[in-house]
């Protein structure tokens, strides 16, 4: 092993060691479902935003977008920006009624006034199965980085520390709780900004802190001139891209309110108010890190040579932060440029393993929560049986996300996660917009809205070009889709399905609720917005 | 009963139909409706604009201001500058315009319960 390889091991393996840390030491003092499914509601605003930085900057900002930017240039903006400006929907129409009206889950939510029982399962269905895209990605990022780091090529490491992210999120989620997660989250989101920021200055004083040379360098370095600075690059091509991005631009707008593991955040402050303040750090802060993300993509396009600019090519972007790291380090070679590698490194895989905790720890309540409680077992079950569901279900899912990352290693990261917004805004977000704003929406609507947002997106990524049938790359002579060349189902134009599976949903909530008439429903509306509006009767915070 | 109705969570206070018949209820209602869909409206008006003429005016987007800054930049840019202020004006509004309405029905709720149920 080389010295910077040994540095390298050495800054993940404090990392681990660090976060298994705070998990032990959050687990001596947790006790029962408050404590381990909303961390005791006890996270002031400020604490919580952080965590809330921590839990949605995933691999998917900082390593996707800023290869998204490097290899796309202008184009890769539109993450930055899409997930950004979804923080007002969360904001405006979700945060602070969702704290009001809810306890554990999303599903408690619409459990308020409608059948229990149908909601809760279509509700815990699509939890599962957004927070499994979103683990994906996840996954995918931690394999590209520890194979970079040790400079193997082989699957087999790769698949390895996919495996390896897999059995700590377990771990993180079945001894930390919420309370472990949302400190490991705090660390990992001052890490990040701390670690982003210190490169963006690194990059810029190459510049001379003049944006305009940067950009210019970048458009030059990009061998695509003018066009890299302009939006188009990737998705101007034909009308079908433009259409794509439409549909893209929809999807990550209206998904983040609709994230399972972001929503059940809102839990964990004592009052609404302190979820609307830790929804204004949360902008504060993540619109800080976006910036930095432009400066980051175009650093790289600009910084790295052909040679590294090769890898990240070849990486679908996923490694251009810590190329660029490595880059204005002093380059490869280099002291500088090791210890940089290797810090960043270290940042993004402590990002990995927050991110990959929230998403854990939000499917797998829901699961004991809502699917095991209230559905199977009608409400009967203690709560320490409860809690060991949950611990079981952390397992399952770790690792059913293990095995379906294994295949999906080359894909970006971002767009991987744009697929789970796509999935989250058309399942989740029509009804819990149509449950807060509606009375006459029932059981009915919401059931159909959820399977039809669910079903509609995950099926046309199905026959999407991503799935299959977009051929062999002509440079690399790599297949583009996943499945075997061979095999070709795709007849759906888009690779992300929102601008048709989100209207879709909003339709279907509106169908199935017309068409039904269940009086207690809209009977509990009362007492649903009452609650909603002004906090009164809402869920309080642990007292120890 | 029905099962139906046995399944729904169980059935809260009639003090939430109360509170919610109350003139302040609906003025709360009122203020916080007349503000978040105008501006829901408006952001994500705003931002559709930006994904389209990001795809459709690629001539006026790519047209530069300075040096190698072009408009498409300064657009991209101006919707964080759009988002952080609406997070700060909805913050300001609902400190000074939400919040006492919800604290003073969230009393009553409270003292309704104590009182048997009476508002």
């Amino acid at each position: 092993m080389q010295g910077h390889q040994i540095l390298t091991t050495g800054l993940f393996l404090s990392v681990v060691a660090l976060t298994v840390g705070i998990t032990i030491w959050a687990s001596r003092n947790s006790s029962g479902a408050a404590d381990h499914y909303a961390g005791g509601r006890n996270f002031s605003g400020f604490q919580n935003g952080l965590a809330i930085g921590g839990d949605y900057m995933s691999a998917a900002s900082f390593l996707g977008i800023s290869g998204a930017i490097a290899l796309s240039g202008y184009d890769g903006f539109l993450y930055s920006i899409g997930f950004l400006v979804a923080w007002l929907v969360a904001l405006l129409l979700v945060a602070e009624v969702l704290r009001n009206s809810g306890r554990y889950t999303m599903a408690d939510q619409l459990a308020y006034r409608m059948r229990q029982r149908p909601v809760r399962t279509a509700a815990a269905t699509s939890t599962v199965v957004v927070s499994i895209f979103y683990l994906l990605a996840q996954m995918v990022g931690a394999g590209a980085l520890v194979a970079l780091l040790l400079g193997v090529t082989s699957e087999g490491i790769k698949n390895l520390t996919i495996f390896f992210v897999g059995a700590l999120m377990i771990f993180y989620v079945t001894v930390g709780g919420m309370k472990g997660t949302t400190w490991v989250q705090i660390v990992k989101a001052v890490l990040l900004m701390a670690g982003s920021a210190l490169i963006v200055v690194l990059v810029l004083a190459k510049f001379g802190f003049n944006l305009s040379d940067l950009l210019g360098t970048a458009a030059a370095n990009s061998g695509k001139g003018g066009a890299f600075l302009e939006p188009g690059l990737k998705y101007g091509v034909s009308t079908t891209s433009k259409i794509d991005f439409i549909s893209l631009g929809l999807a990550l707008v209206l998904g983040t309110a609709g994230l399972p593991h972001i929503l059940i955040r809102f839990y964990t402050t004592p009052t609404s108010r302190d979820a609307r303040k830790s929804v204004l750090w949360a902008i504060g802060l993540i619109g800080t890190f976006y910036l930095f993300t432009l400066v980051l993509g175009f650093g790289a396009a600009a910084l790295l040579d052909t040679d590294a600019y090769a890898k990240v090519a070849a990486s679908g972007g996923n490694l251009a932060s810590p190329l660029l790291a490595e880059a204005v380090g002093g380059g490869p070679g280099s002291t500088g440029g090791a210890v940089l590698l290797a810090v960043i490194s270290a940042v993004a895989f402590a990002t990995i393993l927050a991110v990959v905790a929230g998403l854990t720890l939000t499917s797998s309540v829901s699961v004991a929560h809502d699917l095991y409680n209230s559905v199977w077992k009608r409400g009967t079950a203690s709560e320490a049986q409860e809690l060991r569901v949950s611990r079981y279900a952390a397992a399952g899912i770790g690792l059913i996300a293990i095995l379906l990352a294994i295949p999906a290693q080359k894909l970006n990261i971002a767009f991987l996660v744009a697929l789970a917004f796509a999935v989250a805004a058309s399942a989740n977000l029509p009804s819990i917009i149509y449950n807060m704003f509606w009375r006459r929406f029932n059981t009915r609507g919401a059931v159909w809205s959820i399977y039809g947002g669910l079903i509609s997106s995950v099926g046309l990524v199905i026959f999407s070009p991503i799935v299959s049938g977009k051929g062999i790359d002509a440079v690399t002579g790599k297949n583009l889709s996943l499945l075997p060349t061979s095999i070709d189902i795709s007849w759906f134009p888009l690779e992300n399905p929102g601008i048709v599976s989100i209207p879709l949903a909003f339709f279907l909530g509106w169908l199935g609720t017309v068409t039904s008439n269940e009086p207690e429903a809209e009977a509990r509306y009362n007492e649903l917005e009452v609650r909603a509006l002004t906090g009164a009767g809402a869920e309080v915070a642990v007292k120890h | 009963m029905s099962t139906e109705s046995n399944e729904r969570a169980a059935l809260g206070d009639p003090v939430y139909d109360r509170l919610h018949a109350t003139p302040e209820f609906t003025e709360l209602r009122h203020r916080y409706r007349s503000f978040v869909f105008p501006a829901t409206v408006a952001f994500l008006a705003w931002y559709g604009l930006f994904v389209v003429m990001s795809m459709w005016a690629g001539g006026f987007m790519g047209t530069k201001v300075v040096g190698n800054i072009n408009i498409a930049l300064i657009f991209g840019l101006l919707q964080f500058v759009t988002t952080f202020a609406l997070a700060w004006v909805y913050a300001r509004y609902s400190n000074a315009k939400l919040d006492p309405l919800a604290r003073s029905l969230d009393e009553q709720y409270a003292a309704g319960r104590n009182d048997g149920g009476q508002v």
